[in-house]
């Protein structure tokens, strides 16, 4: 495909790897965050791993955003997908994620009308089609789908449509990377900054992580050469002794963000005093409700949700392993209670987070060598 | 962290205790069935060898092969079944009763036996169009006539409206066990050359599309076809050197592959870029997020063969019309049984693991 094959050109990534390999001080570890599900994503369908040496270890960010709902909002929504003449309508990675008592997807096989959507502009147009029924769409997504719910609010508003609501699970990206960084056990040198969400919010949110943490930010596309291309402008910031926010992605990430889809979310979007994250807890001003001008459109308004809090497994260590404290083997229910077909924890909800990955190919990932 | 001896000796008995748990025998344990149950991958799995498998204990079915094997008076005989579903029932390339013969056809034909005979049970949904209906009886005896298999018994039911979509057909085939080759999923050994007869992901994008719920256009059409005539040149070119034949359908060919892995007990490398896919599939695999390695075929198979006869039999695939771009995609290995892997285009490894979602229900 044009425009796409070049960045995934195997040559200029070995050529990139080569660099990154004389970049490596011998006998330093480095421990690099990609922020975004989409990049630990990309790093594995193209096995980037693979191409770096041993002691540079990527750790897998909370950027997914399938992954960090908790358990209860699951409940949530499964339990308003079970009121008489809902159809609620979700993206198709949310239908696998555990609730306290089963997925969205059991409770599907238990009755409830639930359908897979793509965006959420499908379930407008399942509400049109379905007058007599309340349609409901459970919101999920960082900065990056936010816009997109936020747009389809403004339609449902203008062409008057009742039968359609929201259940906002948006969260923003800044408040758990401060979270992670705040974290006084935090071994991370430096930061793959999320591509997509920054095309909304430019690079400007994430100056905070050199200025008052010091560590280095490189905004990265994701496609494989981008990613390599990133980790080698961090360990060039590394080894050079700088720290500052670069952009790998200046095809499409403007520094000040998208200011429409910036607006737009302000209009529609309040924030939440607090959200709970699946596996990081209770994070203040992390989460987007409907603001009170669309009070109207929120389905936790219109359906009286349980909302009980369900706590995190306690043998649970995801905290951990997202902040790099711990490898994800040494949780202590890791591959034991906690597997991809039972998950406990977020890390292992989503084939991309970081328990199941190391689950699925641990065993290969320490065949690479040292440098 | 303490004393790293210990730690690695830890992450060795974690990986221990994984590895284990992979090996056994899955169990079904769900509480309702859920659409994954039909969509070939790990629950899918979970049904057969949790529940079907230990119920009705036999050889043949304990060897999970696409058709079981019976014998009659030293006559060697196959027989499969299976049931189609498809939505929508028409789609480019091909309809629901095109797949309801070649499909049990192709069954027949990955265990290494020729096709003789069908019966053939629809279900039909009160209101179905007659024009609609005969369309589908013409589909169904002009693939049975290509696949040079006669139709010998039958039956009909009809339900009521909203009971069924339209049709549902099921076919079950005989044929007689092809005495070149003794294909079995369990005789792939370290070494063994992995082909593909030809480029994958076509049928689950024709249907994909065809649903219009994505608003994408693209010329696809489904590969809906009669396996015989390939494996016929493969047992031809070569006869015992053949291990094993699997159609790629319900969860494309990263399922045969992770199936056969463990039906083995070896490993597997795929050469992803290797691998044929065309563009207008990868296009639309990459907006739609999925991998092509997943996306189901209706006459593509794989073929495990032994090293030296991989080149012949790689020769034959292709002399087959439409198998022109039949490929050696991988080989078999030792390590780590069970579990396949994927040199990815970038230079990378993965591991392609079993599927465990749903990417697309009712694809065949």
């Amino acid at each position: 495909m044009k425009f796409v094959d070049e960045f995934r050109d195997a040559e200029l990534g070995r050529a990139v790897a080569m660099e990154i390999m004389s970049l490596v001080e011998p006998g330093r570890h480095y421990k690099l965050m990609e922020v975004c599900g989409g990049h630990t994503h990309s790093i594995y369908k193209y096995g980037i791993d693979d191409l770096l040496p041993a002691n540079v270890e990527l750790v897998h960010g909370p950027g997914c955003p399938v992954c960090v709902i908790p358990m209860g909002r699951v409940d949530d929504g499964i339990a308003i997908a079970h009121r008489d003449g809902v159809i609620f309508t979700c993206f198709g990675d949310m239908m696998r994620v555990p609730g306290s008592n089963g997925s969205l997807l059991d409770a599907k096989a238990a009755g409830a009308d639930i359908r897979m959507v793509y965006s959420p502009l499908d379930a407008l147009r399942i509400a049109k089609q379905n007058p007599d029924r309340e349609v409901v769409f459970f919101a999920i997504g960082f900065e990056t789908t936010a816009p997109s719910t936020a747009l389809t609010l403004k339609r449902a508003r203008a062409e008057r449509l009742t039968n359609f609501s929201v259940m906002c699970s948006h969260v923003t990206i800044v408040p758990p990377l401060r979270a992670l960084l705040e974290s006084p056990d935090l071994r991370l040198d430096g930061f793959i900054g999320p591509g997509h969400v920054s095309t909304v919010v430019g690079a400007r949110p994430f100056q905070f992580i050199p200025a008052d943490y010091g560590r280095p930010v490189v905004i990265a596309g994701f496609e494989p050469l981008d990613i390599l291309q990133a980790i080698e402008m961090i360990l060039r910031q590394l080894a050079a002794g700088r720290c500052e926010v670069e952009n790998q992605y200046k095809r499409v990430v403007p520094y000040e963000g998208n200011l429409r889809a910036l607006e737009v979310m302000a209009e529609v979007f309040e924030l939440r005093p607090h959200f709970e994250w699946r596996g990081l807890g209770f994070i203040s001003h992390s989460g987007l409700k409907l603001s009170h001008s669309y009070a109207d459109l929120d389905a936790e308004v219109r359906f009286s949700v349980p909302g009980v809090r369900v706590a995190d497994p306690k043998a649970c260590q995801c905290g951990e392993v997202l902040k790099g404290v711990i490898k994800p083997w040494e949780c202590k229910v890791f591959g034991t209670a906690c597997t991809p077909e039972r998950p406990i924890g977020t890390c292992m909800v989503s084939s991309e987070g970081a328990c199941a990955a190391y689950y699925n190919f641990g065993r290969f990932a320490r065949e690479r060598e040292v440098v | 962290m303490s004393d790293p001896a210990a730690v690695s000796e830890r992450e060795q008995k974690i990986l221990g205790i994984i590895e284990t748990a992979r090996a056994k025998r899955a169990k079904f344990r769900d509480q309702r069935i859920n659409m994954s149950h039909g969509a070939g991958g790990k629950a899918t799995q979970g049904l057969i060898e949790g529940l079907l498998a230990p119920a009705f204990a036999s050889d043949a079915l304990d060897e999970l092969a696409d058709a079981g094997a019976v014998e009659v008076d030293g006559l060697e005989l196959a027989l499969t079944t299976d049931s189609y579903v498809v939505r929508p029932m028409r789609f480019p390339g091909g309809s629901i009763g095109e797949l309801a013969v070649n499909g049990t056809v192709n069954d027949l034909a990955v265990s290494g036996a020729r096709p003789l005979a069908l019966s053939l049970s629809q279900i039909l949904e009160e209101g179905l169009g007659a024009e609609d209906l005969k369309a589908e009886v013409e589909a169904i005896a002009r693939a049975a006539r290509a696949a040079g298999v006669e139709i010998i018994t039958g039956d009909t039911k009809v339900v009521e409206r909203g009971h069924a979509d339209g049709m549902y057909v099921c076919t079950t085939g005989i044929g007689r066990r092809d005495p070149r080759a003794r294909l079995s999923p369990a005789a792939l050994k370290p070494g063994d050359r992995i082909l593909l007869s030809g480029s994958i992901g076509e049928h689950g994008t024709a249907i994909m599309l065809a649903r219009g719920e994505f608003e994408l256009d693209a010329e696809i059409e489904s590969d809906t076809r009669c396996l015989w005539p390939v494996v016929d040149a493969l047992l031809e070119a070569a006869g015992p050197d053949l291990r094993c034949l699997r159609d790629a359908t319900r969860g494309g060919v990263a399922s045969v592959l992770n199936e056969l892995a463990r039906a083995s007990s070896v490993a597997m490398i795929v050469r992803e870029r290797e691998v044929p896919v065309r563009p207008e599939v990868s296009g639309a695999a990459e907006l739609l997020g999925i991998d092509p390695m997943y996306i189901a075929n209706e006459g593509k198979l794989v073929a495990f063969v032994a090293a030296e006869a991989a080149g012949r039999a790689l020769e034959a695939l292709r002399s087959v019309p439409g198998c022109e771009q039949a490929a050696e995609i991988g080989e078999v290995r030792t390590e780590p049984p069970g579990m396949v892997l994927v040199e990815t285009s970038f230079g990378g490894k993965r591991v392609m693991d079993q599927l465990v979602g749903d990417p697309l229900p009712r694809i065949c």
